[in-house]
């Protein structure tokens, strides 16, 4: 089963700064721990809003809206995408994911577990979409 | 405070987690992977004594590691006989100072963190020793490191628990009787040992693929254990090529894995296989790790290894956007590097589609017709299967048949069975 550690973002994430160094050893750290057990799948941290965009859709049309967004907590800084065997494996792996902003702040992780193939009926839309998500590579 | 019921869920979460690294540990100081799983058990009922009322600790993998190595050391005290025994043949310092160092656990566990790597590498050793037939490796290595249950390698394995269960108490009596050493092997004992490891992954990865009785085309959970063991190991010895090269490998394959069987769960071809389905994460995980395995090995000047080349060869594949793209040239001369390093029909038999594809199937028949009456192929369903495709290939629709129905006759599941068969009636059709 594959679960997404998301990493909520906050003003210091959106405003570009780079994490501190003790705080990238403590991350570099938990990724390697969870490289050794086989886990780790992905991770990646993402750049701020600024510079990123929305395409917003209004009756169908699509509209391109550049960022940054105001709404910081609803926004990801960074994911972190594992292979676990079960539920209460993601939900130990991810107890053990460092304050992401430090200890000093507040902050948020939200963990969600990924579609599996078998969640989806096998019909021919499934398969047309599968089809157009491999067209990213 | 939470429920007890989703306390032995964490506890049961956390063991899964942290047994082989405890076991592992353990066993360095008892010098008997046996008697480590046994003390790693005593540390897992404390736990579920202590956490439900006292909530499980903020670190519980150092918390188990800690109450087991406890157990450990009372044990040496107390078993003078195991002491005499582990002295006789050779205990290193650590563990000498074991019995007479009373607060040493602590001070290992501060000075040691980096050696849990070495103790689950010496694990892996020790469970995949060639002492032990393959099978007893397997549930080995799927007990200790897998952290798997007797009842789930049963399962997965398709054998009576009470086997499973009778196999491995006899693999941990003959290591411990034939005093096989807890270490990882050094010089020239390195290579056929790693070996050995990287064969019980893929036996194990192999069993989930393509299961070999029943009518389970696949047993996925057994694929995820074999690719977990192949992305640990290149952690653990990440200077082996080899290891990167079976990591590479097996990502790949398990990258097909939704495309290999249709909504009836019926086997699809490589060939007719949608390759949109393919697992792209996977696939460009396999690409690094194969990337890895060349570059280790130009680096030291060895030729790939057979897991390099089996993995370039899946690379052909999984580069290739649909299946007329697919380099066959390359992944013939792959075949024949891959013949050179590990010569059987089974690579030949492969080689010969290569080449069939690369240069035709004329080409092909012609190494293939050298293979019918090898002994080792006598019961091997795909020398029918691809002779049956090259006729039928070359017009030559009757005798394709014939190859196809001998094919059907040696499959070794109904699904295989009922393809095999189809490509018979389809063969007799023009």
């Amino acid at each position: 089963m594959r679960f997404m550690i998301m990493v909520r973002a906050n003003a210091q994430s959106e405003s570009g700064q780079m994490p501190e160094e003790a705080l990238m050893a403590a991350m570099a750290a938990y990724h390697e721990q969870l490289a050794r057990a086989g886990v780790l799948l992905d991770a990646n941290g993402l750049r701020p809003s600024a510079q990123g965009f929305r395409v917003r859709y209004h009756g169908g049309t699509p509209t391109l809206v550049d960022g940054p967004f105001a709404e910081t907590k609803e926004l990801i800084a960074g994911y972190t995408l594992i292979e676990a065997r079960s539920r209460e494996e993601a939900v130990e792996w991810a107890r053990r994911f460092p304050a992401p902003f430090g200890d000093a702040v507040d902050s948020e992780i939200e963990v969600r577990p990924l579609y599996e193939l078998d969640d989806f009926a096998h019909n021919e839309p499934v398969r047309r979409f599968k089809d157009l998500e491999a067209t990213r590579r | 405070m939470p429920n007890e019921r989703t306390t032995h869920e964490a506890i049961a979460a956390v063991w899964r987690i942290e047994q082989a690294r405890i076991v592992a540990g353990v066993a360095r100081m008892v010098r008997d992977i046996g008697l480590a799983e046994e003390l790693a058990q005593d540390a897992l009922v404390a736990a579920l004594e202590h956490w439900p009322g006292e909530g499980v600790p903020a670190n519980p993998g150092a918390w188990l590691m800690t109450t087991a190595k406890h157990r450990a050391l009372d044990r040496l005290r107390r078993d003078k006989n195991l002491a005499t025994k582990l002295e006789q043949i050779g205990l290193d310092l650590e563990a000498r100072e074991a019995l007479v160092v009373p607060d040493f656990v602590d001070a290992l566990d501060a000075a040691r963190q980096d050696d849990i790597g070495d103790d689950l590498l010496r694990l892996v050793f020790t469970a995949c020793h060639p002492l032990l037939s393959p099978d007893a490796r397997v549930a080995l290595t799927l007990k200790l490191l897998g952290g798997l249950t007797t009842a789930e390698i049963a399962r997965a394995c398709l054998v009576p628990e009470p086997t499973i269960a009778q196999r491995i108490v006899r693999a941990k009596r003959t290591l411990a009787e034939a005093r096989v050493p807890f270490e990882v092997p050094r010089g020239e004992d390195l290579a056929p040992r790693l070996t050995s490891v990287l064969e019980v992954v893929y036996l194990i990865f192999n069993e989930g693929y393509t299961a070999t009785a029943g009518d389970d085309w696949m047993r996925p959970a057994l694929c995820d254990e074999a690719l977990r063991l192949a992305r640990i190991l290149s952690e653990l010895a990440p200077e082996e090529a080899e290891v990167h090269g079976l990591a590479a490998l097996l990502e790949l394959q398990a990258s097909r894995t939704a495309a290999r069987t249709d909504e009836q769960g019926r086997p699809v071809l490589l060939a007719d296989q949608n390759r949109a389905r393919w697992d792209h994460l996977l696939i460009r995980r396999g690409l690094a790790a194969l990337s890895r395995a060349e570059q280790l090995s130009a680096t030291q000047g060895q030729p790939l290894g057979p897991y390099t080349l089996q993995a370039a060869i899946a690379a052909c594949h999984a580069r290739a956007p649909k299946a007329e793209a697919t380099d066959w040239a390359g992944i013939a001369a792959l075949y024949d590097a891959l013949a050179q390093a590990t010569p059987s029909p089974v690579v030949e038999l492969n080689r010969a589609v290569a080449v069939a594809m690369a240069f035709g199937p004329a080409a092909g028949l012609a190494i293939v017709d050298t293979l019918v009456g090898e002994p080792a192929l006598k019961n091997y369903q795909w020398l029918p299967a691809v002779r049956g495709d090259l006729l039928s290939k070359l017009g030559r629709a009757d005798e394709a048949r014939d190859e196809f129905l001998r094919a059907a006759a040696l499959a070794k599941n109904e699904r295989e069975k009922a393809l095999l068969e189809a490509r018979a009636a389809a063969a007799g059709v023009h």
